[in-house]
């Protein structure tokens, strides 16, 4: 179960015609890799590349989701968005980048120096561990782990720790308070996001990404797990956009109260690593969610219509989990641009009186329902 | 280690908001003290966009001194200016042609519309959406092209003179008018989708900012943070100037003493302002704009006070003249000071997310307070 | 019954959400209110209402002519001491003094654009531009003098 392995993994259970896909490059290059030298060089190499790879692909997605975000945002807003920096304003965030690169990052003179030029990079590196147990295509995944769901959830919850450590080093009462209102909202909202991902194990009866992708291969779960799926999807989307501390749930950041909450203080490349990590974290837990209830990889199939079904199966595996991913990004920028933000003590009424419950309410009909059979 | 991030030895966190900061919208310095969450007391300092216009307005002639208090509160440029424009006539005993008087009253009443848009985008701004704000510029924004067009200008217009009117209308003016109230009734339905029934917005509004009717009385708020609890405080009703005694209108009245009353209040007031414009616009009397009046404007010996309703609330002029060109003292009663003087006592013991949406509803716009 | 009203609760809030999120929902997919001015690429076909206050000019005629008797009603009527009149001594051809504007001195930097030295002009010698990109480098670039080099004063204009 280590990153070997991990590159390509042989999905014997669906033997699809596929276009192109990104099992057979990967498969490609471990062989060639595996020829040429040791399985030790092998290996390391192979570690190599997948880091770079994760390096780029954060880069990657840094610059898309800022400017989907920007644009998104311009057109809910009647504006155009941003149209001057390369055709159609692509080229926006890269500009941003720069900007935020040769900007001085400055540390405040009363603040924990360590600690202040640490949390950044704790907030990144959460968010890149998260990218391991993720598929992102058929057979494409860093490390297929048999309790990767645990591990998500797990390593999610580390996140709060940046954010505490970037608040308190600042010396900032604004910064404090972010923090404070992130610790206790992270927390709280963990517990609705963590069971209503029960909801799916349950179901599944597996804890691996990988089986539980190859579940939804006859319909995704949030069709065929009828009502108790669809309100633990809704719980989910609900807690991650709490636990991602987006709008309207943005109270660690609450600009109007507190400027800018946990980063108030920082600058230049400092303050665009906790924003790249808030971007990276929307991905990851939309890819998740994706994961979860709409099937990942997994194209989508619709019971005995084997023509549509092979159509279907025709679009590259890349393709629908990104699709899928993208959307619920999507429907997270929404939020985003329509609701106001909650106060405090609301957002805990929130959880503690209203998911919290309803999820657990859930968990036990899911129960029912896998233990009985009822989904299809 | 809780001295070090500077609390008093109580244990209390003081923290500012201000003079820079988002949710004050200008120049507001307010010192907060905090337990946790909670507020302790809010204290708001004041000075920082001080420009003297009431001693400026002593070196000037009473045409000249009607065009500074645009500056005081912005957004209502034209009922400042009318407030003044109706003080000085009350001195000289200037008659004010009626077209004048009914044009005046469709401008003041656009004017409201356009502040109460404006406070509507900025106080959902507050609250965390972001949305509403560039969906209120966009009504707003024909407002400013029909001021644009018949004053020449989008915000300190300087249109009203003492006996009347700079300039006549636009010859497109009651048509751009019309065509405003047509989409400002559909629009004003999106506002609700989008705001006004949202059940977070609700949540965050209910029982924030309690002020009861006697405590708004004798913190002597007017204007919207009055009538949200209960006070009849419309000049327009009260004491009608120009010609509101002769229009069809609600005085907008809400009980609930709370930031959402006094939301619903400008909402319900920006449906009023379009039936007093709809009553008017196509009734606009032939004549002059403007009256006779001397070249140079002596107001006699004495004291002279008017008051208008502001977007905000009550507006008082009070100018002491001496028989001068210039006046000898004058005094401007702003209604956001008033009402600022009530964010203390309303703010004790709610949380910090609630002020800035009673400082949102009560509609403070920082120069009219600190002039 | 406490469950029922909980339960009405969570789906009334739901449903208020939906529909502020069918509101934004329109707007990202429908762009024809957009409002954006495109500003530095739009400046040719921008057009401006004709009574927009923008500075004060003095028009001239083909002649090199214009209307201003030198009588500083506007230096007057100025809230700001923007406008200054200086003022010479024409001798006219039968041989008498004749007052008239050497200079009509008008500082941008203090202009409110309030309109007060048009309305007071009793000869409509000045008008307002509807010019409103004034940025200089120069602060100096700002004062202004609104008649032309030799320009003088029309006939019949008392």
């Amino acid at each position: 179960m280590l990153l070997t392995s991990a590159f390509l993994i042989p999905c014997s259970l669906f033997k699809l015609q596929k276009m192109w896909s990104l099992t057979d490059i990967s498969s490609a290059i471990h062989n060639w890799l595996n020829q040429t030298f040791n399985p030790t060089w092998a290996l390391i190499i192979e570690m190599v590349i997948a880091g770079i790879a994760v390096i780029g692909l954060f880069a990657v997605l840094g610059l898309v989701l800022v400017l989907m975000e920007r644009r998104v945002a311009a057109w809910m807003q009647i504006r155009l968005g941003p149209n001057r920096v390369g055709p159609f304003g692509l080229m926006q965030s890269m500009a941003d980048t720069l900007k935020l690169l040769v900007k001085e990052g400055m540390t405040p003179d009363g603040a924990d120096k360590f600690l202040f030029n640490l949390a950044p990079f704790i907030a990144m590196m959460v968010a890149m561990l998260l990218m391991a147990p993720i598929a992102f295509a058929k057979g494409f995944q860093l490390w297929d782990m048999n309790i990767g769901v645990l591990y998500i959830s797990a390593v999610s919850s580390i996140m709060v720790i940046s954010i505490l450590m970037a608040g308190w080093a600042s010396n900032n009462k604004y910064s404090l308070m972010g923090a404070m209102r992130s610790g206790a909202q992270i927390v709280s909202y963990e517990l609705s996001a963590g069971l209503s991902i029960l909801t799916i194990v349950v179901l599944t009866g597996s804890l691996n990404i990988t089986d539980i992708i190859n579940a939804q291969a006859d319909g995704w779960w949030v069709f065929k797990g009828h009502i108790p799926v669809i309100i633990s999807f809704v719980i989910f989307i609900i807690a991650v956009t709490a636990e991602t501390n987006r709008a309207p749930f943005d109270l660690a950041e609450a600009e109007s109260e507190l400027t800018a909450g946990f980063h108030t203080e920082y600058s230049g490349m400092k303050f665009a690593l906790f924003f790249l990590a808030e971007y990276i974290n929307v991905f990851i837990v939309c890819a998740i969610g994706a994961t979860l209830f709409l099937g990942g990889w997994m194209p989508f199939h619709i019971g005995h219509w084997e023509a549509f079904n092979h159509a279907m199966d025709y679009i590259p595996s890349s393709v629908w989990f990104f699709g899928k991913t993208f959307f619920l990004i999507f429907v997270i920028m929404w939020f985003r641009w329509t609701f106001p933000r909650l106060r405090i003590d609301q957002l805990l009424n929130l959880e503690w009186k209203y998911l919290l419950p309803i999820s657990m309410f859930n968990l036990l009909l899911a129960t029912a329902v896998a233990i009985l059979g009822w989904h299809f | 280690m809780f001295e070090e991030i500077g609390t008093t030895t109580e244990g209390d966190l003081i923290i500012n908001v201000g003079p820079q900061h988002p949710a004050t919208h200008g120049v507001l310095h307010l010192v907060i003290t905090l337990n946790g969450e909670t507020i302790k007391k809010v204290e708001p300092h004041l000075g920082y966009i001080h420009r003297s216009i009431e001693k400026m307005c002593e070196s000037l002639t009473y045409r000249q001194f009607i065009y500074v208090t645009s500056r005081m509160d912005y957004l209502s440029a034209h009922i400042n200016n009318h407030a003044c424009a109706m003080c000085v006539e009350k001195g000289m005993q200037i008659e004010v042609p009626e077209r004048a008087q009914v044009i005046r009253v469709i401008m003041d009443e656009l004017t409201r519309i356009a502040s109460h848009e404006l406070w509507w985008g900025a106080m959902a701004m507050d609250i965390g959406a972001f949305t509403p704000f560039f969906h209120a510029f966009r009504e707003r924004e024909k407002i400013n092209e029909i001021m644009e067009e018949t004053c020449g200008a989008r915000l300190t217009m300087n249109y009203y003179v003492p006996g009347g009117l700079m300039a006549d209308l636009h010859p497109d003016f009651q048509k751009k008018v019309k065509e405003f109230i047509v989409l400002f009734k559909r629009k004003i339905d999106e506002y609700d989708e989008l705001v006004t029934g949202n059940i977070i917005f609700i949540n965050r509004m209910k029982g924030v900012g309690f002020l009861s009717k006697e405590d708004a009385i004798s913190y002597g708020c007017s204007g919207p943070a009055a009538r949200g609890s209960g006070v009849n405080s419309d000049i327009r009703k009260l004491y009608p100037y120009a010609v509101y005694d002769k229009v069809q209108f609600d005085e907008v009245l809400e009980t609930g003493c709370d930031s959402l009353a006094r939301y619903m209040i400008r909402i319900r007031e920006m449906k009023q302002s379009i039936r007093i414009i709809e009553q008017l616009i196509d009734n606009i009397p032939e004549g002059d704009f403007q009256a006779k009046t001397k070249a140079v404007l002596k107001l006699p010996k004495g004291e002279f006070y008017t008051r208008v309703e502001t977007a905000r609330g009550e507006l008082g002029v009070y100018i002491v003249s001496e028989g001068g060109t210039t006046p000898y003292r004058i005094k401007f009663r702003s209604p956001g000071f008033s009402n600022l003087s009530a964010l203390d006592h309303m703010a004790r013991g709610s949380k910090l997310g609630d002020l800035v949406a009673m400082m949102g509803t009560l509609d403070l716009v920082i120069p009219d307070i600190d002039r | 019954m406490f469950i029922v009203k909980y339960i009405k609760d969570v789906f009334g809030g739901l449903k208020s959400l939906l529909i502020g999120m069918r509101r934004t929902g329109y707007y990202f997919t429908h762009h024809k209110e957009i409002i954006t001015e495109q500003y530095p690429d739009n400046r040719d076909t921008l057009v401006l209402a004709d009574r927009f206050k923008g500075e004060v000019v003095m028009p001239h005629d083909e002649n090199n002519e214009h209307r201003c008797t030198g009588c500083t009603a506007c230096e007057l009527a100025c809230p700001n001491a923007t406008l200054k009149v200086v003022t010479k001594f024409d001798i006219t051809p039968e041989g008498k003094k004749k007052k008239a504007i050497d200079k009509l001195v008008y500082h941008l930097e203090l202009c409110t654009m309030c309109n007060l030295c048009i309305v007071a002009c009793p000869s409509d010698a000045i008008v307002m531009a509807q010019t409103f990109e004034h940025s200089v480098f120069n602060r100096a670039d700002l004062t202004k003098i609104l008649n032309n080099p030799g320009s003088k004063i029309m006939d019949g204009v008392e």
